[in-house]
């Protein structure tokens, strides 16, 4: 009982789940690849962007990661190809790709 | 000493709800439970309570914020009846899934159509795959003691579900009868504190409650509350024998009235079961050995516990005051049924619709009930299995 997040796994017995399968730790979604059901995917043009960072608190999914003031490349492992990106970029720097 | 009052269903349902003095109360007037909430702001109003009461502007919002309030960490109560119940629907079944033992006063009603503010149990039969623990009484002394053990039940470890303790509506919740109740200091001993081990508000632990279960593991979860269900039934007898010490008051799963040696047995749930006993007064004074089986816990259905309880009969009547349009009974009819095939009982046994939409039942009726039994053990059911009481035809 009471197993982190990261230990529950498809061998994990009924008996050995959270009491209403409460979950008892933040962020465990950093545990989960969340984008694998993804069929469009973002493209940055870094030539494009101006690090004007407004794309980054459009995003749903917290997927634009942004270290010492800058934006990164996106993080694909939990971005679900929804394109707000792609709206909110007022420099055309983000377009969306068919597939992963 | 215990006090002596008389009280409808309702008012000793609300006496009981102050005397527990849970932290939250959202609620939504629908006849005939607008008492509980009316009662309970009263309380609140006068200083005798200090329940946080949320008016809300439906059922649906009601369960929602008892479960957020459970979540958060509040014993937390509510009550409803008939399409206040129904509209409840969808975030019944996420108060179960999500473990929080909210305890709700059901007032049982019909639900729509016709529409008829009158007694049938078609309201919390509806729901009894929900999830919830149901409780059901005969009369106003049944209510507020279900009503009083109903916490200890549903917080248990071994439980953590939420609860129903259902009356009759009109019938019990507005008539008014002698009642003993218990002094506010031996109810707050025996309710005790809530101390739960998760919970939102819980300041040294994060807590997510109620997450998106996938396919691989949802089926684990429902097992994990099934599970939880079954061992509720030893937690109501072991919260029932502790309750007989404080009120001198014994209850059971179910409760046997002239049973042991019954031959022709009806078994059913709630007020009706007052007139019942009436009948089989009668027909033992003429030797008949009639006998009841009064359906006390619904869910979880005792079903080893009621076949044994039944297995001397020779015919069962059993009794359904809610249509499961099913074109083959009620649901206790249907569930007890199944379970006397599992018990290998060899009982005949016939599946009674009665009292829909708050139709009397009457003395007489019920001899010719126990009347057909008689038949029903010489002749066979022959084509009786299913039918109406009271019914012009």
């Amino acid at each position: 009982m009471a197993l982190k997040a990261k230990d529950i796994n498809v061998e994990t017995r009924w008996q050995d789940l959270t009491e209403g399968m409460q979950i008892f730790e933040p962020g465990t979604s950093r545990d989960f690849n969340t984008g694998d059901w993804r069929t469009q995917t973002p493209v940055l043009d870094k030539d494009k962007c101006t690090q004007c960072l407004r794309c980054v608190p459009y995003c749903p999914d917290s997927s634009i990661p942004v270290k010492d003031g800058k934006r990164e490349d996106f993080d694909l492992d939990h971005c679900k190809g929804c394109g707000i990106c792609v709206a909110a970029c007022p420099f055309d720097a983000i377009t969306m790709k068919e597939g992963k | 000493m215990a006090i002596k009052e008389r009280m409808s269903g309702n008012e000793a349902i609300a006496y009981a709800m102050k005397q527990i003095n849970p932290d939250v109360m959202p609620a939504f007037p629908i006849t005939p439970s607008t008492e509980l909430p009316q009662m309970v702001s009263n309380y609140i109003a006068n200083g005798e309570m200090d329940t946080e009461f949320i008016p809300v502007e439906s059922e649906h919002s009601a369960m929602s914020a008892a479960i957020g309030a459970s979540s958060a960490g509040a014993r937390t109560m509510t009550a409803t009846s008939s399409a206040g119940l129904a509209f409840m629907w969808e975030v019944l079944y996420v108060a179960a899934s999500n473990r929080l033992p909210i305890a709700m006063a059901v007032v049982n009603r019909a639900l729509s159509g016709p529409i008829n503010i009158n007694c049938e149990h078609s309201d919390s039969m509806g729901a009894r795959d929900s999830g919830w623990l149901q409780i059901y009484a005969e009369n106003n002394q049944e209510a507020y003691d279900n009503f009083l053990q109903a916490y200890r039940i549903a917080e248990h470890k071994d439980v953590k579900l939420p609860i129903m303790i259902c009356q009759d509506g009109f019938i019990i919740s507005h008539g008014v009868q002698n009642i003993e109740l218990l002094e506010d200091d031996k109810v707050k001993n025996f309710v005790g504190e809530y101390h739960p081990e998760h919970y939102l508000l819980k300041e040294d632990e994060v807590c997510s409650v109620g997450p998106y279960a996938i396919t691989n593991f949802g089926m684990e979860g429902k097992k994990a509350q099934a599970h939880a269900m079954d061992s509720a039934k030893k937690v109501i007898l072991d919260v029932a024998a502790e309750f007989e010490k404080v009120s001198g008051r014994k209850y059971g799963l179910y409760e046997g009235y002239e049973l042991e040696d019954a031959e022709y047995v009806i078994v059913a749930i709630g007020s009706v079961c007052g007139t019942i006993k009436d009948a089989i007064d009668e027909l033992r004074s003429q030797g008949v050995k009639a006998g009841l089986m009064k359906v006390r816990v619904f869910r979880p259905f005792p079903a080893e516990e009621f076949t044994d309880a039944i297995k001397g009969a020779k015919a069962v009547a059993i009794m359904d005051r809610a249509e499961s349009y099913s074109s083959q009974g009620g649901p206790l009819g249907s569930e007890l049924m199944a379970a006397m095939y599992r018990g290998h009982l060899k009982a005949e046994a016939i599946n009674i619709v009665y009292g829909l939409c708050g139709r009397d039942v009457n003395v007489a009726e019920i001899r010719e009930v126990y009347a057909q039994l008689k038949d029903i053990e010489k002749n066979g059911a022959a084509g009786r299995e299913y039918q109406y009481l009271g019914l012009r035809d």
